[in-house]
């Protein structure tokens, strides 16, 4: 009953035709080039860049085809070397930002600045959870990684978008990885171990409602804790692979199927990817989709990035950002995933069963968060 | 076309039929013959906490009871049509031999074979328990009380479940928990890859014989998995190779079965009578396609060492892969061709080392790895080291082989390193007071019987009953009748 209730909120809010939706992502693609590379308004990153490049996007790009084959891939290393003021539009000069920070387990991690994009995506993605299962007013907990990343203040905000609070436990991962890599597994689950402690203190003492959480800290918290009996209605999980075989487990063992389940697919340099609520055909295969206008992600031929692979097919995950705070083309994520068709309230495409990329030829640990 | 066999986990008396599944491959034509749920982590702890009712349901019965069980069982798992997997289709006694060969390499013979010694096991349950525990009353098992051979007894279970993490290699390794369940411990079991028929017929003979579902577990599970069952089970069993096995060698909780470095020892009083022991030492070392742990792995001889490691050659060096069905056949193919492989250069990469010589090479008349019919098998391999000091001397692989060691019999004990099954042919009281000391081998036989010889009365791989359960001192200052 509520997955209708929200899929009825979302249609009226979505225009679902892939004409229009296309039409809209092209506006929005001439708005944020104009943007970008405008000399009153744009970064000095990408006005560099254009007069590198020696052509105007303002002239050549008449939409999101002209993106796709005219600008390269976005190279992540550029957030990481150049310090983040290159990346302030002109228009923001003086107005004090986030930085938001990714990777970072060895050297220097990346760097996003921001401003209000994560209020954006995180207010939108309010509109697509149930208040029966995230209660208005009811408190929040967020076990995952806090520190320099987006998410801390996007779950706060999303919280407090709600009229909630929301507790914090933090989780290192660069530390997690680091221990992993160094074969030290029982130092990672001692780690865990200290994670889920002070969790399950939290579930204790004070009345919780909702959880963000990633899905190994989710599994191991409802081993200590009857989570629907503390309280918890709600859990949005983000954060690694969900093979369909695992939702299931999560959804029917350990949410016990009493308890609204949202994996959503996002980062820091995206934002967040919504997935469409489970229907017994999807056999617990969990699709995303990107929150378009903003942000595209595509699947594509891992040795011919240009080139979509067909519906149904495994392929790389490339994502463009296109907001007037951040406008990163083309970036090929380090992720893998399964093309699938526009659906309601969609009309794009959705990735399915993200995981890391090469999967299938590597066994790679994706450890205990 | 029939669909293939699906065999779903079984959660403790309930099938789960995972999203996830693992395909069982024909080792020549690399089809899948059937396909295997397999189940995370996560599956395996939540029903680790239900264990203990699994345990409530078979102390429904009595020992005496589940013996007869086990002796049922043992008529349905050699004769029955059994279930198979959760489609309607069921699997009969050939079909079993005939579609374990194909995905294991194992030839028929020997599982037939490895089913007559489960057969044997099921059915001379008694026997075995009374070997395990040294005779005492089932009764006192049943009342965890009584008073036998003088004395009040008092025995607590250890665990609420016995954990298995079985490996592929042989049928029979699955004989070592049979007691398990007539000593009212139900079983968690990870099943090898390519072998998930043995343990799942088992399982479904039991329930057919009249044993409660909910005292078995089958889950195929990855590595997490497996590490839940060792960890969440208050006593588990391990198979593997030594790395594996290295990691639970100081947990009391975990019995481990590596490799057997089992033996056969000559002594100075009997060597000049070798050539009658050829048969023997043949047979220890090639029976069941020599991949049982009670192998012999060495000879360790005083003198004769390159007459004995010739006329072994002799003999097994010729031997070549036949058909499955072949009643001849001795050799068994790899489920997994790149172990052959590695198991291949690994004897070529050790022969590099001066001191030792394979002297099967020349009785072969061609590689020791052959593809036959799509199939790829291990020829005997015997080889001659001038010392234990030789990386070739104390090795065990999965196919027949041997190293043929000269060494003082003063020496022997202090050079083997631990062994499983050491056969010691010998009528020298002082060598035998030497074995009989010696805390490395685990199972002794004195004089000519083959290291393949299992005696059911005797504790066979560590002691099942003492695994499972300990004695309590006890004091009852009220009659046992009272409440």
């Amino acid at each position: 009953m509520w997955m209708e209730n929200v899929m009825g909120k979302l249609m009226q809010t979505i225009d679902s035709s892939p004409e229009a939706a296309r039409e809209q992502l092209d506006r929005q693609v001439r708005e944020i080039i104009a943007w970008h590379f405008s000399p009153e308004s744009g970064s000095t990153f990408w006005l560099d860049w254009a007069r590198r490049a020696g052509w105007d996007p303002r002239e050549a790009i008449r939409g999101f085809d002209d993106l796709i084959a005219r600008f390269p891939h976005f190279q992540d290393e550029w957030l990481r070397d150049l310090q983040p003021e290159v990346w302030v539009p002109a228009a923001f000069r003086g107005k004090p930002f986030n930085v938001f920070e990714t990777g970072g387990t060895t050297g220097m991690p990346k760097q996003r600045i921001g401003w209000d994009d994560y209020k954006v995506d995180y207010e939108e993605f309010s509109g697509k959870i149930a208040d029966e299962h995230f209660p208005r007013g009811g408190a929040w907990l967020m076990v995952g990684p806090t520190g320099p990343r987006r998410l801390r203040l996007a779950i706060e905000h999303l919280a407090n978008f709600r009229g909630s609070s929301c507790y914090f436990i933090d989780l290192d991962p660069r530390w997690v990885k680091k221990v992993l890599a160094d074969k030290k597994f029982e130092v990672a689950r001692a780690y865990m171990d200290h994670v889920v402690d002070q969790a399950t203190t939290i579930l204790k003492h004070r009345k919780v409602t909702g959880l963000f959480t990633t899905p190994k800290l989710l599994e191991a918290l409802a081993e200590e804790v009857e989570l629907y009996d503390a309280g918890v209605r709600g859990v949005f999980c983000g954060g690694t692979t969900m093979a369909p075989q695992y939702v299931r487990y999560i959804v029917e063992e350990v949410l016990e199927g009493r308890i609204g389940f949202y994996p959503t697919y996002g980062n820091t340099l995206m934002g967040l990817a919504a997935s469409v609520p489970l229907t017994p055909e999807d056999n617990f295969s969990i699709t995303y989709y990107a929150p378009q206008p903003r942000a595209v992600l595509r699947v594509v031929q891992p040795h011919a990035t240009d080139k979509l692979v067909d519906y149904d097919a495994w392929g790389r995950v490339e994502l463009t950002t296109l907001t007037k705070e951040f406008f990163m083309p083309r970036f090929l994520e380090r992720d893998e995933a399964i093309r699938r068709r526009p659906r309601a309230p969609y009309a794009w495409d959705g990735v399915a069963e993200v995981r890391p990329f090469g999967a299938m030829e590597k066994q790679i640990v994706e450890g205990v968060y | 076309m029939t669909a293939i066999p699906h065999l779903p986990a079984l959660r403790l008396g309930r099938e789960y039929a995972s999203l996830d599944r693992i395909p069982v491959i024909h080792h020549r034509t690399g089809e899948a013959v059937a396909e295997v749920s397999s189940i995370n982590a996560g599956i395996v702890r939540k029903d680790l906490k239900r264990t203990g009712a699994a345990r409530a349901a078979l102390k429904r019965f009595t020992v005496e009871q589940l013996i007869e069980i086990c002796a049922r069982a043992g008529e349905q798992f050699l004769n029955g049509t059994l279930r198979l997997g959760d489609g309607g289709q069921t699997q009969s006694a050939p079909q079993y031999v005939e579609t374990l060969s194909s995905t294991s390499g194992l030839p028929w013979v020997m599982i037939r074979r490895n089913m007559e010694k489960i057969h044997y096991a099921l059915t001379h349950m008694r026997e075995v328990l009374n070997g395990l525990t040294r005779g005492l009353d089932t009764r006192i098992l049943d009342a965890a009380y009584g008073e036998q051979f003088g004395t009040r007894i008092s025995l607590y279970p250890t665990t609420q479940a016995l954990g298995l993490v079985m490996p592929s290699n042989s049928p029979a390794v699955n004989s070592l928990w049979l007691p398990a369940i007539a000593l009212r411990t139900p079983v968690v079991i990870k099943p090898g890859r390519e072998e998930p028929w043995t343990p799942y017929r088992l399982i479904q003979a039991f329930v057919a014989a009249g044993c409660p579902p909910e005292a078995f577990g089958f889950y195929p599970t990855d590595h997490e998995g497996a590490g839940e069952i060792l960890r969440g089970c208050g006593r588990a069993l391990i198979f593997g190779d030594q790395k594996t096995t290295a990691q639970y060698a100081n947990n009391p909780a975990v019995q481990v079965h590596g490799p057997g470095f089992s033996k056969i020892l000559i002594g100075d009083d009997t060597i000049e009578d070798w050539p009658a022991h050829l048969d023997l030492m043949v047979s220890s070392i090639a029976e069941n396609g020599g991949r049982s742990c009670i192998n012999a792995s060495a000879i360790v001889v005083p003198k004769y060492a390159a007459e004995i490691a010739e006329a072994l050659a002799e003999r097994l060096g010729p031997i070549e892969p036949m058909r499955p069905e072949d009643p001849g056949a001795r050799l068994s193919g790899f489920a997994n061709p790149k172990m052959a492989e590695y198991i291949d250069a690994a004897i070529e990469q050790d022969l590099q080392v001066p001191g030792a010589v394979d002297v099967t090479a020349r009785h072969r008349a061609g590689p020791r790895k052959v593809v036959f019919e799509g199939g790829t098998y291990l020829r005997p391999t015997i080889v001659r080291c001038d010392s234990f000091a030789h990386p070739l001397a104390n090795r065990e692989f999965l196919c027949p082989y041997a190293s043929v060691v000269q060494c003082a019999q003063s020496e022997m004990l202090s050079q083997i390193g631990p062994s499983l099954v050491v056969t010691a042919i010998t009528r020298d009281p002082a060598f035998t007071e030497a074995l009989l000391d010696s805390p490395l081998i685990e199972r002794l036989n004195l004089g000519p019987v083959p290291t393949m010889k299992i005696s059911w009365d005797q504790p066979h791989e560590g002691n099942m009953f003492e695994f499972l359960y300990r004695r309590r001192s006890i004091e009852r200052a009220w009659g046992a009748e009272c409440p």
